[in-house]
C-alpha cells in the first residue's frame, strides 16, 4: 500500500443553503456593477425594465472599485443592509 | 490494543493544573458531552466522587472545551472536569471508545479498565471501591441499563487522527494521509483526484515530502500565505508536497517559499489573475546567486523546455494554485483559451549578460540579493525578429512596433510588458551605447499614435468610441499617446543563447492598482 500526502487545502466545501424564494418582490433591489465595460448599459436597461414591472420597488446602484478583486466588505455589508435583492452584473 | 493511562497535567475548569498521579489511588474518566453513554455514566460518577472522593482523585476528562461547561451545568459533579480538548491523553491512551473508565493505584498502574457501560462491571467496581473505602455509593443499579455501547473517540476521528499521530511521534507532517490500495495505481489516482495540471505527477509520499521540507529552514507548519480564490493555508509543507508532485529538487524550496508570498498579496492580485477570461498566468524571473545555486537556466532555450529548475519551480506554483488555492479551470479559473504559460512559467535573467543593472536591483535590491519577481502575463514570448538593424534606434524601434500588437493595435495605456534582450540584441545596443532607458523612450516614441489613429473605425471596431471622440476638439484628437501609460510599464530583462537576433515580448493584463503589479520579494531563506 502506498501513502500520499494530501496536496489540497483539505477544505471540504460548505454546502451553502439558498434564501427562500419570496412571493412577491417588494423593498429595495440593489445594482451591483462589477465596473466592467458597459455593465452600466445592462444595468440601466435592467433598471427600466423592471421599474415598469414593479413600481413599487425602490433601486439602489453600487460599483466595485475594480472587477479583478472581490468586492470589499464594507461594500458587501452595505448592499445587504440596504436591499432586500441583489442583482450583479457582469458585461464586457 | 493495550490501554494504558500516561501520566498527564491538565487544567481543570478554574485553569488549576491537575497532575496524575499524585497521591491516591484514582478514579479517570474520558468522556465527550454529545455522548449519551456518557452522559448516562455522569451520575455514576458524581455518585463515585461523593462517597469516595476523601480516599480516590476522580478526574473526569473532557474531550472538548465547551463540554467542560456543559456537563459541570448539567450534573453539579463534587469534582472539576479537566480539559482534554487538544486530545493528547486520550491519543497516548489508545482509547477509541468514550466513557473509558481507569481505576488506578497510587503508582498510576492501572488496576481496572471499564469501557462503555456495563452495569455488572461497574457495579463490582463500585463494591470494590466501597469495600476499600467503607463508603457506598448511592446508585440504584435496577433502573439503570445492563449495557451500553460507548460513542466513538474523537481521538481516532479519521479527521484529526493522523495529526495526533504524527504529533505524538514528533514528525513535521500534518497533511491528510491518503493510502492507496496496493492494486490500485497512485499516477491514475492522483489524475481521478484532480490533483493534476494534466500531465503525470511525482507521487508525494511522506519519505519524498520530508526530503522535500529538508530544503527549507522554515518551520513546516508556517502558514506562508492564504491563497485565493479558496484562501487555502499554504504552509510549508503543502509547497513540499506539490513542490514533490511537481518534480522539484528540495534546494528549489526557497524560491517557491518566496514566490508564493509575492503572489499572495493584494498588489499581485492572483485571484483575479487566475479568474479572468483574458488567460493571463504569472511569469517568475529569477535574479541573484541563487541562479547558479540551483542550477536555473537564463542561456540557450531559456523560456523552453529542458532545465529541471526552470520548469519545476513554475510547476510547483501553479500546482500550489490548483491545489491549495482551490483555482481550477472551468471552476473559478475562467480563461477563455488557456495558455501553456500556466503550465510553468519561470527563468533565470542572464545578468552577466546584462551590461545595464539587473531586474532586481532596478526594482531596489542590493546586487548579490536573490529575488524572485513575479509578472502577470497573458501572451508570450512573442517573438521580435530582428537580423538587420545595426542601431540601437533601428533595433528598439523593431521592438516597440512588435509590442504594439500587445491587446490590439489600437489598445494604448492598457497594459505592460516584459521585454526578454537576447545578447546579440544586447550587443547591437551597447555598440550604440544605448541604455535600457533609451530603449523605452524609443519603444514610446514609435508607438506613440494620434487618438484620432486609435478610434474604432471600418477596419478594425475596437478602440476609442466614435461618440466619444465625436465629442473631442481636433486639437484634443492629434494629441499623441504612445503604447504604455509610463516607461515604467516597459520591463526588460536579457536571457537567452549567444547566437540569435531573435528577442521575446510577453504581454501583460490589466495593469495597476485594478489589476496586477510586479511584485519582487528577496529570498530570506539563504
Amino acid at each position: 500500500m502506498t501513502i500520499l500526502l494530501d496536496p489540497t487545502n483539505e477544505r471540504i466545501p460548505v454546502a451553502r443553503s439558498i434564501a427562500p424564494r419570496p412571493a412577491a418582490i417588494t423593498g429595495s433591489v440593489g445594482f451591483l456593477d462589477i465596473s466592467k465595460p458597459r455593465g452600466n448599459v445592462l444595468i440601466n436597461r435592467l433598471e427600466t425594465l423592471l421599474a415598469q414591472r414593479l413600481p413599487q420597488v425602490t433601486f439602489n446602484r453600487y460599483a466595485k472599485p475594480t472587477f479583478t478583486k472581490p468586492a470589499p466588505d464594507a461594500l458587501r455589508r452595505q448592499i445587504n443592509a440596504e436591499n432586500d435583492f441583489v442583482i450583479e452584473a457582469l458585461a464586457d | 490494543m493495550s490501554m494504558v493511562l500516561p501520566p498527564f497535567s491538565l487544567k481543570n475548569g478554574r485553569g488549576e493544573n491537575i497532575s496524575f498521579p499524585s497521591t491516591k489511588a484514582t478514579l479517570t474518566c474520558v468522556v465527550k458531552e454529545d455522548c449519551p453513554t456518557c452522559r448516562e455514566v455522569m451520575p455514576l460518577l458524581v455518585a463515585f466522587g461523593h462517597a469516595f472522593g476523601a480516599d480516590l482523585d476522580l478526574h473526569i476528562l473532557s474531550q472538548t472545551e465547551a463540554g467542560i461547561g456543559v456537563l459541570e451545568d448539567a450534573y453539579s459533579p463534587p469534582f472539576s472536569m479537566l480539559d482534554d480538548a487538544s486530545l493528547k491523553v486520550s491519543f497516548a491512551s489508545d482509547i477509541d471508545t468514550v466513557p473509558t473508565l481507569f481505576y488506578s493505584d497510587v503508582q498510576g498502574r492501572p488496576l481496572t479498565t471499564l469501557v462503555g457501560f456495563v452495569r455488572d462491571e461497574w457495579q463490582q467496581l463500585a463494591a470494590e471501591l466501597a469495600d476499600k473505602t467503607g463508603q457506598t455509593a448511592a446508585i440504584d443499579w435496577e433502573v439503570l441499563p445492563q449495557w451500553r455501547p460507548g460513542c466513538g473517540s474523537l481521538s481516532v476521528d479519521p479527521a484529526i487522527a493522523d495529526r495526533l499521530r504524527a504529533q505524538s511521534q514528533n514528525s513535521p507532517l500534518r497533511a491528510r494521509r491518503i493510502e492507496i490500495g496496493s492494486q490500485d495505481d497512485e499516477f491514475e489516482f492522483m489524475f481521478d483526484q484532480g490533483f493534476s495540471d494534466g500531465l503525470p505527477l511525482v507521487p508525494p509520499t511522506p519519505e519524498r515530502v520530508l526530503r522535500m521540507l529538508a530544503g527549507s529552514s522554515r518551520d513546516p507548519q508556517e502558514v506562508l500565505a492564504l491563497m485565493p480564490p479558496n484562501m487555502g493555508e499554504v504552509t510549508v509543507e503543502k509547497v513540499a508536497i506539490n513542490a514533490v508532485m511537481a518534480g522539484c529538487k528540495p534546494e528549489y524550496m526557497p524560491v517557491i517559499n518566496t514566490i508564493v508570498q509575492a503572489i499572495c498579496t493584494d498588489a499581485y492580485n492572483i485571484h483575479g489573475v487566475m479568474a479572468t477570461t483574458m488567460g493571463a498566468s504569472p511569469v517568475v524571473v529569477v535574479n541573484g546567486p541563487i541562479r547558479e545555486q540551483i542550477g536555473m537556466n537564463m542561456k540557450l532555450g531559456a523560456l523552453g523546455q529542458g532545465n529541471r529548475a526552470n520548469a519545476t519551480i513554475g510547476r510547483a506554483v501553479r500546482l500550489l494554485i490548483r491545489n491549495v488555492g482551490g483555482a481550477q479551470p472551468g471552476g473559478t479559473e475562467r480563461s477563455t483559451l488557456g495558455n501553456p504559460m500556466k503550465f510553468t512559467m519561470c527563468f533565470a535573467e542572464w545578468e552577466e549578460r546584462n551590461p545595464w543593472s539587473p531586474l532586481h536591483v532596478d526594482r531596489g535590491f542590493a546586487a548579490e540579493d536573490s529575488v524572485v519577481s513575479v509578472f502577470t502575463m497573458t501572451s508570450g514570448p512573442s517573438l521580435i525578429v530582428d537580423q538587420d538593424s545595426r542601431t540601437g534606434s533601428g533595433l528598439a524601434g523593431t521592438m516597440g512596433l512588435c509590442l504594439e500588437s500587445a491587446f490590439n493595435p489600437k489598445a494604448h495605456y492598457a497594459t505592460d510588458c516584459l521585454l526578454v534582450v537576447v545578447p546579440e540584441h544586447v550587443d547591437t545596443f551597447v555598440r550604440d551605447n544605448y541604455s535600457k532607458s533609451d530603449i523605452r523612450r524609443r519603444i514610446q516614441e514609435v508607438t506613440a499614435r494620434p487618438i484620432k489613429a486609435l478610434v474604432a473605425d471600418e477596419i478594425s471596431g475596437t478602440g476609442i468610441k466614435a461618440s466619444v471622440a465625436a465629442a473631442m476638439s481636433a486639437e484634443a484628437l492629434e494629441k499623441r499617446l504612445p503604447k504604455f501609460r509610463s516607461d515604467d510599464d516597459i520591463h526588460i530583462v536579457v536571457a537567452g543563447a549567444d547566437a540569435g537576433k531573435f528577442s521575446g515580448a510577453f504581454h501583460g493584463w490589466a495593469t495597476g492598482e485594478i489589476g496586477s503589479m510586479p511584485v519582487s520579494r528577496k529570498i530570506e531563506e539563504l
